[in-house]
């Protein structure tokens, strides 16, 4: 019906004229007018950083963390406030103020020559990312020590004491009876951690590394189009966020510990 | 190190810290009371509303609050002034806390609901067989008891929310951290200001996570 | 909007038909400060002197003032003595989008008015004249743009700068490592504190940042200005009801000289926060905008 169809253009003109705004969800394949880019490459290059900036700070928290949990599970009680005064001050600080410490104020400290090693000869993307994954690492590590700490001590003390009357070491204690059964019961938390971590990458765009937050932002700027790039950029969180979810469900279900109440 | 600056900027300081208290008791009282909705509809019997509730809660446990809080700031407005007709000036503060409210409501959800659930059944079935309706039930009945055993992870959340009202730095409203950031680089020394802000931060954090902990076990049944 | 229009005076009445338009006819921004009584003014937090903070965290600047010149006369307009003037602050970033949604009315800070901005927002008649030039320490070895091969360069986020940059950049394959910092006192910290051999911004807004910084007298402004940028005060496209009056504010302060002296305080007087001096003779292009304002994009100048 052409008259139909009239009063929809009359609508949608209407729409636009009210709200200032021009509509245009092919913006993603137009040039960017910087080299031979579309936008939608600035989406791509801004969820490898994201990417990038999780997976490689999630992978030290891991290990700082796993260390600093056994650290609070031990006996020497100058371990176990090491390990606790870690995790009260990286956990009561926010990450933001962490993020700026580490970009602003912690390459001030370095001797000089790693002063302009840091600052001169890297690119300020690679020393942003530096700052970043050192950020998200560290901070991520506190909340790792707690879940393993968790782990550990819901474990029953008799099979410690059982593994210490057969003769082992404490170091084979930990590894060949403490840690496995223990990340075996703290996938779900770790999981919402690693979850997490992809979540908190978004600070760096506010130290200037071009992640997916920041290319958003910049797309929206560049184009004026900032509804359809806000869009674009939490449908790619969520879909991100639920296929790491269902990949940790699958890891989850292989790894269970027969004979709990979550086991099979 | 010169800390010379900073006891001159003090009262500067302190309105922004008190923006960012109002930000963040605000934001409990929101988040919480539609935290406690989206919990009803998760465990209701209604099909429909406890998955709407729970999309609610996947949603927006997965995208990063820096983006919820650019949403409501540069986005949501535009969509109220298409609806209204005019120019709808929200203003950062509201634009920021409606985003924590509807950010933090799917975390305290969460909450909520294991608190609900870790209420034996036969007490609500009790409070049917007396004749008592739903809302009396939930009223009266489970939610004052899930509330007594959730405290302690409400109030955690909440001071985890009060490191996260820092965010508000990326649509420049005047918060502690933006407004210490913002009078070290006028008055040229932005790294005492910094500094300053995360020891405020964490003796504020630190000392209420203790207290919350004293009340855990108080409140231990 | 018919309630008060039956309530103003008669006397009134007549007088706001010569003027702008009576209640009842007003709309877009105007029927908003109206209707809520409230004009909201965006302030930028180290635009300097143009637009930033002071020590207690309070907007000034020579942007600032004329955004209030404007404020005044809306309230003298709208016959609203009680006008109550709102802050919103505003990075190079956030500016244009909350200038379309509503949030604030009128940005007068240092934003060029060119033709890709022109198709999101209006602006008024010009308020400054400047270019895109680099700032460096003086022992830094850069003397112009094309020094600046491979090297670390910090811009703001936002501005025409970091387009024109990122633009050369690939255009002649320079191989520049761009930072684009948040706004204008992160791009500096960046410089004082190493990160980068040069910040690419408009020369003003560079003179201006030298004033706080701890020895102004370490930096040099350099190279050929790459662009002409005319700034002007951003308000909501399709409102000329509004621009009329943001217009005739800014023409107003023209006229009548008071922008020499508006000049003079901020140019060649010691600023807040450090009472330094920019010592920064009006160029001759200003000049000429006062002399014969216009509201052309910087393309066209």
């Amino acid at each position: 019906m052409p008259g139909g169809r009239l009063e929809c253009g009359h609508a949608r003109a209407y729409l636009e004229d009210s709200m200032n705004y021009h509509w245009n969800w092919n913006v993603f394949f137009q040039p960017t007018g910087i080299g031979k880019e579309i936008y939608l490459d600035w989406f791509v290059t801004g969820f490898g950083w994201t990417v990038a900036v999780a997976l490689v700070a999630w992978v030290i928290a891991l290990a700082i963390g796993s260390v600093l949990g056994v650290m609070r599970t031990l006996p020497d009680s100058k371990a176990t406030s090491f390990a606790s005064a870690y995790v009260a001050l990286f956990r009561n600080v926010p990450l933001l103020v962490q993020l700026f410490v580490w970009y602003f104020l912690v390459p001030d400290w370095l001797p000089e020559s790693a002063q302009t090693w840091f600052k001169q000869d890297l690119s300020p993307t690679t020393s942003a990312y530096i700052s970043v994954v050192v950020c998200l690492a560290l901070f991520t590590a506190a909340r790792v020590c707690e879940q393993v700490r968790t782990g550990i001590q819901a474990l029953p003390k008799g099979q410690s004491h059982a593994a210490l009357a057969m003769g082992f070491s404490r170091v084979q204690i930990y590894r060949h009876v403490l840690l496995p059964q223990a990340f075996r019961i703290i996938i779900p938390p770790l999981t919402t951690e690693f979850l997490a971590i992809f979540k908190n990458s978004s600070v760096a765009s506010l130290i200037g590394l071009m992640e997916l937050l920041a290319q958003t932002k910049q797309t929206a700027e560049f184009t004026a189009n900032i509804f359809e790039a806000f869009t674009l950029a939490t449908v790619i969180y969520f879909v991100l966020n639920m296929s790491l979810m269902k990949l940790m469900g699958r890891v989850e279900d292989r790894l269970r510990v027969p004979g709990l109440m979550g086991g099979k | 190190m010169d800390f010379s600056q900073i006891l001159p900027a003090l009262p500067g300081l302190w309105q922004g810290m008190a923006l960012t208290l109002q930000l963040l008791i605000l934001a409990v009282l929101g988040g919480v009371a539609l935290g406690t909705l989206i919990a009803l509809g998760r465990l209701s019997h209604h099909r429909l509303l406890a998955s709407a509730a729970k999309l609610y809660v996947n949603y927006f446990r997965s995208i990063p609050l820096l983006l919820v809080i650019s949403w409501f700031y540069l986005v949501v407005p535009l969509v109220l002034q298409w609806l209204t007709g005019n120019p709808s000036p929200v203003g950062p503060f509201t634009s920021c806390l409606v985003a924590f409210v509807m950010f933090e409501a799917a975390y305290f959800a969460e909450i909520v609901r294991a608190g609900i659930q870790s209420i034996p059944k036969g007490q609500a079935g009790a409070a049917y067989a007396i004749g008592m309706s739903y809302g009396q039930v939930m009223r009266l009945v489970i939610l004052p008891q899930a509330f007594r055993k959730m405290t302690p992870l409400l109030l955690q959340q909440s001071i985890i929310l009060f490191q996260d009202t820092s965010l508000v730095y990326a649509v420049g409203l005047m918060d502690f951290l933006n407004t210490a950031r913002s009078k070290g680089d006028i008055i040229g020394q932005p790294d005492q200001f910094l500094l300053l802000a995360g020891a405020v931060y964490f003796v504020s954090s630190f000392a209420a996570s203790a207290l919350v902990k004293r009340l855990q076990q108080r409140l231990a049944i | 909007m018919s309630k008060s229009f039956k309530l103003l005076p008669a006397a009134v009445l007549a007088f706001s038909m010569i003027s702008v338009s009576s209640a009842a006819e007003l709309t877009g921004t105007l029927k908003k400060i109206k209707e809520t009584g409230a004009i909201v003014l965006a302030h930028r937090d180290a635009a300097i002197p143009f637009s930033y903070l002071d020590n207690d965290q309070k907007p000034i600047g020579y942007s600032w003032e004329i955004a209030n010149a404007v404020a005044e006369r809306v309230s003298k307009e709208l016959n609203m003595p009680s006008l109550v003037v709102r802050t919103n602050l505003v990075t190079a970033q956030t500016r244009i989008p909350l200038i379309q949604n509503g949030t604030v009315d009128l940005e007068c800070g240092s934003t060029t008015n060119n033709v890709e901005r022109q198709r999101q927002v209006d602006f008024s008649v010009g308020i400054f004249v400047t270019g895109t030039r680099l700032l460096t320490k003086k022992t830094s070895g850069v003397k112009d743009f094309a020094d600046l091969k491979s090297k670390n360069v910090v811009t703001t986020a936002g501005t025409t700068a970091e387009r024109l940059l990122k633009a050369m950049n690939a255009d002649k394959q320079m191989d520049m490592n761009i930072i684009s910092a948040k706004d204008h006192g992160e791009s500096f910290q960046m410089l004082q504190s190493g990160r980068a051999s040069a910040f690419i911004v408009d020369d003003v807004i560079e003179a201006g940042l030298m004033t706080i910084s701890k020895n102004p007298s370490e930096w040099a402004i350099t190279g050929k200005p790459q662009s002409v940028e005319n700034y002007g005060c951003m308000l909501r496209k399709d409102d000329p009801a509004f621009k009329k009056v943001v217009d005739d504010a800014i023409k107003d302060l023209y006229k009548s000289g008071a922008i020499n002296k508006l000049y003079a305080k901020w140019f060649l007087h010691p600023i807040p926060p450090k009472g330094l001096n920019m010592n920064f003779p009006m160029s001759k292009e200003l000049k000429a905008l006062i002399a014969k304002p216009t509201d052309k994009p910087a393309e066209s100048l």
